[in-house]
């Protein structure tokens, strides 16, 4: 299942939907790298509200995703963690360090919005 | 061979072939009753007529048997919570009670007044190992009485001591764990409402939330506390979230994990985490778990925590006019 990257203004935004393959994982990782680059983005949103679980490798792929975003000079927010998936993250000593995250999507365009101080 | 038969499984069949073998049981059965009664059967039989022999004489020596408990009772220095009239008022509604499981052996009865005395003088003071001392102190007493009047007759004093024994210490097993259990019934609903104490957890300002903690904290509290809190993020839209922790005295090193943890799964939430109030012994602990005290915000008290979360937020508290 291909994960929608929409372009917002300097940003892009990939909403998971449930769940995800390791597969689809791999390739959203590709895809949204391509993506930055092809339009220049500022920062990258990963909007994880639809996810109900997540493993080791899913957040393995998200840090990743991070870092190789940060290569370009971009900035990554991951937002919507459901509260019941943040406590088994920590508990499984997930805890997504170096990454920005927020609240949800709202919450994640004022974060940047404010850092760049960009009008869109 | 009645034993295998009884280990078939249960198949469709199978159970066809149970019913039909039920049926066999019985006619086996009947037909062994019909066989000359072996000295065996004659004796199974004793028992009750022997306990009802001993439980008369109980009853008739009933004043007597229960002074002579009583004044064991005070001898070996138990009860001492309770007055002379109370144990005296226990003690009787004691003793027919245990005379009575002895006869009718409705052992549901007695577990039942045993857990109704339990509730009755848990409060008051009296430990386990007293009432298990005066119910065993009853078993002897009522033992010794009946040594006495059997004494002539050893073989009948055995018979009258193979009925009498498991049956008393049956009581004083149900007594024991009664108690034991109705104590167990205490400490759970004091645990709950330990628990129930918890942490509402207060929006102070827009984005800031409080979530003051007090008393003691053991693993579920603490989870509880974690999820109370993350979904309160949620629910206020908070940015950040002041802990207060000076009303809890001592931490140990799971909870303090804990605490830890909900910092975390906070930030994954988007919300900071500012911790106040942490005691020296706390701050030891957390010293001494090695926190990666870098991911931890803390100030020292409640006031210096919400100034900071003001400061976080972009607000500025600025006095308009003097007090009154």
């Amino acid at each position: 299942m291909e994960v929608p990257i929409l372009k917002q203004g300097a940003f892009l935004i990939a909403t998971f939907q449930a769940a995800l393959s390791d597969a689809d994982l791999n390739q959203l990782r590709m895809g949204l790298v391509q993506q930055v680059v092809k339009f220049r983005s500022r920062a990258v949103i990963v909007d994880v509200t639809a996810m109900d679980v997540m493993d080791s490798f899913a957040s393995r792929t998200l840090r990743e995703i991070a870092h190789m975003i940060r290569l370009r000079g971009a900035e990554t927010v991951i937002v919507g963690i459901q509260p019941e998936v943040a406590f088994a993250m920590v508990q499984l000593g997930l805890t997504l360090e170096g990454v920005a995250t927020a609240l949800d999507l709202e919450e994640g365009l004022a974060y940047l919005n404010e850092k760049f101080k960009v009008t869109n | 061979m009645v034993l295998t038969i009884k280990s078939l499984t249960d198949s469709h069949s199978g159970l066809a072939r149970r019913r039909t073998i039920c049926a066999q049981e019985k006619i086996f059965m009947a037909k062994r009753d019909l066989t000359i009664p072996d000295p065996e059967l004659k004796r199974t039989e004793e028992p009750s007529e022997l306990l009802r022999e001993l439980v008369a004489h109980l009853r008739q020596n009933r004043t007597q048997l229960r002074e002579e408990w009583v004044v064991r009772i005070s001898e070996t220095r138990l009860l001492t919570a309770m007055t002379k009239e109370e144990i005296f008022a226990e003690a009787t509604s004691v003793y027919d009670s245990y005379v009575e499981a002895l006869e009718t052996e409705a052992f549901e009865a007695l577990q039942a007044y045993a857990r109704n005395l339990s509730e009755r003088i848990i409060p008051r003071g009296v430990e386990t190992h007293e009432v298990v001392g005066i119910v065993l102190l009853l078993r002897d007493v009522l033992a010794r009485s009946l040594f006495a009047k059997y004494q002539t007759d050893f073989k009948k004093l055995n018979r009258i001591l193979d009925a009498y024994e498991p049956a008393a210490n049956r009581i004083a097993n149900t007594v024991a764990v009664g108690f034991v259990q109705e104590r167990e019934r205490v400490i759970r609903q004091q645990q709950e409402a330990i628990r129930e104490l918890s942490t509402p957890v207060l929006q102070v300002r827009e984005r800031l939330l409080i979530l003051p903690i007090i008393g003691v904290i053991d693993p579920q509290r603490a989870r509880q506390l974690t999820e109370q809190l993350l979904r309160g993020i949620r629910t206020n839209r908070a940015k950040v979230v002041v802990i207060d922790i000076t009303g809890v005295a001592a931490m140990d090193v799971t909870v303090a994990n804990h605490l830890v943890q909900t910092v975390e799964a906070s930030r994954l939430l988007g919300a900071t985490v500012i911790v106040t109030g942490l005691s020296p012994e706390i701050a030891q602990t957390l010293v001494t778990i090695g926190v990666d005290l870098g991911k931890m915000n803390t100030v020292g008290d409640l006031q210096g925590g919400i100034e900071q979360a003001e400061r976080l937020l972009g607000y500025k508290v600025a006095s308009i006019a003097e007090p009154r």
